[in-house]
């Protein structure tokens, strides 16, 4: 079983600068921040190496940072300057028992982060949802279209921090 | 002249009594046989992620009993279990015995459920009812437990919202001789039932590989043949002190990880489910409950994904929290939600009736899918 800190270092040796940096003293869970367009590289290299077989996507989940500065503009629009999108991947290795968190920092204007549903197939919908809920768009995803939300709602991504009712839905009034 | 043949768009839902919910499966079809199976879910979303972005921890809780309402004990368990990781909190011996017996109840009811609905799904409706008969008598155990009978909000942080009725354990201790002839009568009506059998062996086989790459887990995986079980291979709570055996599909009718052996297994679940109330009820410590409540809950900074075993399959929960009272993100990794995902891989190939075969042996509830 290695730990979080010696995958790090691995990977780093073998990546370079793709792994962007390995982040602790956060309570309970250490995570390695990866380049978002090398993601699937490091994955595929995490699955189908011998010492590390991570055969199992547990979870991915997408986090608005909810961070970036307010900015008014001149016709009175507010807009988030800095801010980012998060992935979290949850991977374990069933065979050899251990686990590993990866996270990737995307900016909050085109958030776009390369597909892992090739390597791990569970990653279809847990993408789609990221894309439904964040709009983070997944490069070459077999199917990227809404999956909770209806098909044609339109008022944007309802978990990102600053999102808000609309009034109305297909000329219905919401809450109605 | 030449028989001409084109390719048929069937809808099958999202009213249809054999969809467990309002789930719509879009079919793809060449004759009878399916091409491919596009499932549309969301139609029971109440967006219970932002909704908890809003709440305070321990109020969350009644909003989890909702998401998977056929296992609402073993929901709030795993929300516990992630918060109190974050918290960095042990609860009493007692709660965790309460929880593990409370868990393994609610894992007999809802494969009862999973059983009884699967069978008449397929045409046979006694099973339904001896199945709901004794389903009813742990939601009578649930009741005198809490009051509640679906949706508990019994399980708190850090403890339990009350202590056990002096009559449970001795109501418990009845229920086990009461429940174990009616799982060989369940065999003897449903499991070896001929019609049962043609139906569901060698339809819908999943082999191992495609189950992990999927991420399929619980009584599914273990249809396929493979022997992972979280409350083994990666124990919470106070599992390790109990000996059970972890039962896998082993292709008995047909072929392993067929829709018999992935039912079968919950069948042999429950006999193991039964040993474990039989241990805890017997080691079960005294105890305060309600001693490690923590009177107001604010978890630092940081992050944490646990899981539970629950009796779908791996339910995890991703929480943020950024030091205040209400969780930053909590984000639902359902069971159900990647088993339905599956549901092309098994279909393609086999017949219309199939399908129904298929998506019963699967046990989706659609309440954790949209959440």
């Amino acid at each position: 079983m290695k730990t979080t800190e010696e995958i790090f270092n691995l990977l780093k040796e073998k990546f370079g600068e793709s792994i962007i940096e390995f982040k602790t003293g956060v309570p309970v869970e250490d995570f390695i921040v990866v380049n978002p367009f090398e993601i699937d590289k490091v994955c595929t290299f995490l699955r189908d190496t011998d010492s590390y077989q991570f055969n199992n996507l547990m979870n991915l989940s997408g986090v608005d940072d909810a961070n970036g500065k307010k900015i008014t503009g001149e016709q009175g629009e507010v807009k988030l300057e800095g801010r980012t999108f998060s992935l979290f991947y949850h991977l374990e290795s069933m065979s050899l028992k251990q686990k590993v968190t990866l996270a990737v920092r995307m900016p909050g204007e085109n958030p776009e982060v390369s597909s892992v549903s090739e390597i791990w197939r569970s990653a279809d919908w847990h993408e789609r949802e990221a894309f439904d809920m964040f709009g983070i768009k997944f490069l070459n995803h077999p199917d990227l279209r809404r999956i909770l939300m209806p098909y044609d709602w339109e008022a944007g991504y309802p978990l990102r921090k600053d999102y808000k009712n609309p009034e109305f839905y297909q000329g219905m009034k919401v809450p109605y | 002249m030449p028989v001409k043949t084109e390719e048929m768009i069937l809808n099958m839902g999202p009213q249809h009594p054999s969809t467990h919910g309002v789930l719509r499966l879009e079919l793809l079809l060449e004759g009878e046989i399916i091409k491919g199976v596009k499932p549309h879910i969301g139609y029971l979303h109440r967006c219970f992620e932002k909704h908890a972005e809003a709440m305070t921890y321990p109020q969350v809780i009644p909003y989890v009993d909702r998401l998977d309402y056929l296992s609402s004990m073993y929901n709030e368990f795993g929300y516990v279990t992630a918060v109190e990781k974050l918290l960095g909190i042990e609860v009493p011996q007692r709660v965790e015995y309460i929880r593990v017996i409370m868990g393994e109840l609610q894992r007999i009811a809802s494969h009862l459920v999973a059983i009884g609905t699967y069978g008449a799904d397929l045409g046979a409706f006694t099973p339904f009812l001896f199945a709901f008969r004794d389903r009813e008598k742990i939601l009578s155990l649930f009741e005198i437990t809490c009051g509640a009978r679906l949706l508990y909000n019994y399980i708190w942080i850090g403890g339990l919202s009350h202590d056990l009725h002096p009559d449970f354990v001795r109501l418990a201790r009845e229920f086990i001789p009461y429940f174990r002839p009616k799982i060989k009568e369940m065999n003897d009506l449903l499991s070896y039932n001929k019609i049962f059998v043609e139906r569901t062996a060698n339809v819908g086989i999943l082999p191992p590989e495609t189950a992990i790459n999927f991420g399929v887990s619980g009584p599914n995986l273990r249809g396929s043949g493979l022997k992972w079980d979280l409350r083994r291979n990666d124990p919470y709570s106070v599992y390790d002190k109990f000996d059970f055996n972890i039962p896998v599909g082993e292709g008995r009718m047909g072929t392993v990880g067929d829709c018999w052996d992935r039912y079968f297994v919950r069948i042999l679940e429950m006999e193991e489910s039964l040993k474990i109330i039989e241990q805890a009820l017997d080691q079960l410590p005294e105890g305060d409950v309600t001693s490690a409540i923590p009177k107001r809950v604010k978890p630092p900074i940081g992050q944490v994904y646990a899981r539970v075993e629950n009796p779908r399959g791996e339910l995890g929960y991703f929480i943020i929290s950024d030091g205040s009272v209400n969780p930053f993100r909590v984000k639902v990794r359902a069971p159900s939600f990647i088993s339905l995902s599956v549901m092309d891989e098994l279909c393609r190939g086999h017949m219309i009736a199939d399908v129904i075969a298929i998506l019963g042996s699967i046990d989706i509830v659609l309440g954790e899918i949209d959440r």
